[in-house]
């Protein structure tokens, strides 16, 4: 299921996790950066997990050596969409590899409805499910 | 009650040796005495500050207020007394005390902080502030950040973003400001608040002709290379020469000159290389008077060699 009984969403690293602080999040992005990953900051409102490209906070930052500098980037995207969820993702270059290694929530809306189960009769008496977003059936930046 | 405190005491000076010698500060300052030439004033400034956060490190340690202090300087002086060479060696005393968290110096002009048109500077400022983050972010030539002939001018911009990442993440980055003296006075009198964040104003004097001189065998040394008698009365000769003349850069002359200096040494023995047997390792080690003294410096400099062509 894509919610937990908290009706928390659950996508990326940690997500069954309470939600990390600065501290730990300064920890994970020192791992990215040791490793050499680009990092990024995306956020979205559309969490379907079929929703794979989230809009990009900014250019992903290349030759940082601390992670002061990402976390005040994350700090102005959660000051700019506050009640938006806000992922971290660190892209590892490395030829033959060049995808994302790491990716986890880093804000999340205070209210997060949840998903519902649509079932569609198709072909007779055949069944099909999906799942739906409640938040969007409101429009673009009116969900949370 | 008394005794108590007498061991407390005790424990705190034996901690601070103790901190001094667990920072490997003792092997950078030996190194800095070694490789920079003269600086006194300089030396004895980078000495407070490492002194400054060792005690407040152990303060910290018995649990006394430790704020940390702003460490954002101010570097002025000539060309080629060492601005730079300084910046980068202080990037390692600050890490070794602990103050930053890396040891890597970013090194920025005007040309990197401010952009072309409007709204280009604030993010080309905050990226080289974010990979300057947990280290030092060295600006040279500072002052042309601020051109007030040009009310337009986008450094003005870059300075405020500069100025607030400065206040605000004191524990994260250390900025210093580089460039000479006099218009680096005019910057700071134009940026009061660019002034007042600048804890430490460390001027570097001009180089004394001996000190030259031991640069010249210093920079040589490295290099594998020494002076024989008569190489080393010319490098003399030459500097006193050098210094009378325009656009003298300091230790950046001297390697210039010494640069020459190889390649009329690389000439010479390549010349003489059919009359002798292959020279020996002293040779090819050696610069001789004769390589120095060739140099136009004792013409008269550029300007006298092209008062010559024009006769």
């Amino acid at each position: 299921m894509m919610t937990n009984t908290n009706q928390r969403l659950t996508q990326g690293q940690f997500s069954f996790l309470p939600d990390l602080t600065d501290a730990q999040i300064t920890k994970q992005l020192q791992y990215a950066l040791r490793q050499g990953w680009a990092v990024g900051i995306e956020y979205t409102d559309d969490p379907h997990p079929r929703n794979t490209y989230w809009e990009m906070f900014g250019n992903p930052m290349f030759d940082l050596r601390d992670p002061a500098g990402i976390l005040l980037e994350i700090n102005n995207c959660r000051k700019t969409f506050a009640s938006h969820y806000v992922r971290v993702t660190a892209f590892d270059a490395t030829r033959g590899v060049e995808s994302p290694k790491m990716s986890y929530l880093v804000n999340r809306p205070a209210n997060e409805p949840g998903f519902g189960l649509v079932r569609q009769e198709v072909d007779g008496r055949n069944i099909r499910y999906t799942i739906h977003s409640y938040a969007t059936d409101k429009g673009e930046g009116e969900r949370y | 009650m008394n005794a108590e405190a007498n061991t407390s005491c005790a424990e705190a000076m034996s901690d601070l040796a103790l901190l001094y010698r667990e920072s490997g500060i003792a092997e950078v300052f030996e190194k800095l005495d070694r490789e920079l030439i003269g600086l006194a004033p300089v030396k004895s400034r980078i000495r407070e500050i490492a002194a400054l956060l060792l005690v407040d490190k152990a303060r910290r340690a018995v649990g006394l207020a430790a704020s940390a202090p702003s460490l954002h300087m101010s570097f002025t002086g000539n060309p080629g007394t060492g601005k730079t060479t300084v910046a980068m060696r202080m990037a390692d005393i600050l890490h070794r005390l602990g103050y930053t968290r890396s040891n890597h110096v970013i090194a920025v002009t005007r040309d990197d902080l401010v952009g072309q048109y409007i709204g280009h500077t604030a993010p080309k400022t905050k990226e080289v502030l974010k990979k300057a983050m947990g280290g030092v972010l060295f600006i040279d030539e500072a002052y042309y950040l601020y051109r007030p002939e040009n009310e337009r001018d986008y450094g003005q911009e870059s300075i405020e973003i500069l100025l607030q990442v400065m206040e605000n993440q004191r524990d994260d980055l250390v900025v210093i400001l580089a460039g000479y003296k006099n218009r680096m006075e005019t910057f700071f009198r134009s940026n009061p608040g660019m002034a007042s964040r600048v804890a430490h104003h460390i001027d570097f004097p001009d180089y004394s002709e001996a000190e030259l001189l031991e640069i010249a065998r210093l920079i040589a040394a490295q290099t594998d290379y020494r002076f024989d008698e008569a190489g080393l009365a010319a490098m003399r000769d030459y500097i006193a020469h050098r210094l009378a003349q325009p656009h003298f850069a300091n230790a950046r002359s001297i390697r210039n000159a010494l640069d020459r200096a190889r390649l009329r040494q690389a000439q010479r023995l390549f010349m003489n290389a059919d009359k002798q047997s292959a020279p020996d390792k002293e040779a090819l080690m050696t610069i001789t008077a004769g390589d120095i003294r060739a140099s136009r410096v004792f013409r008269g400099g550029l300007d006298g060699e092209r008062k010559q062509e024009s006769s």
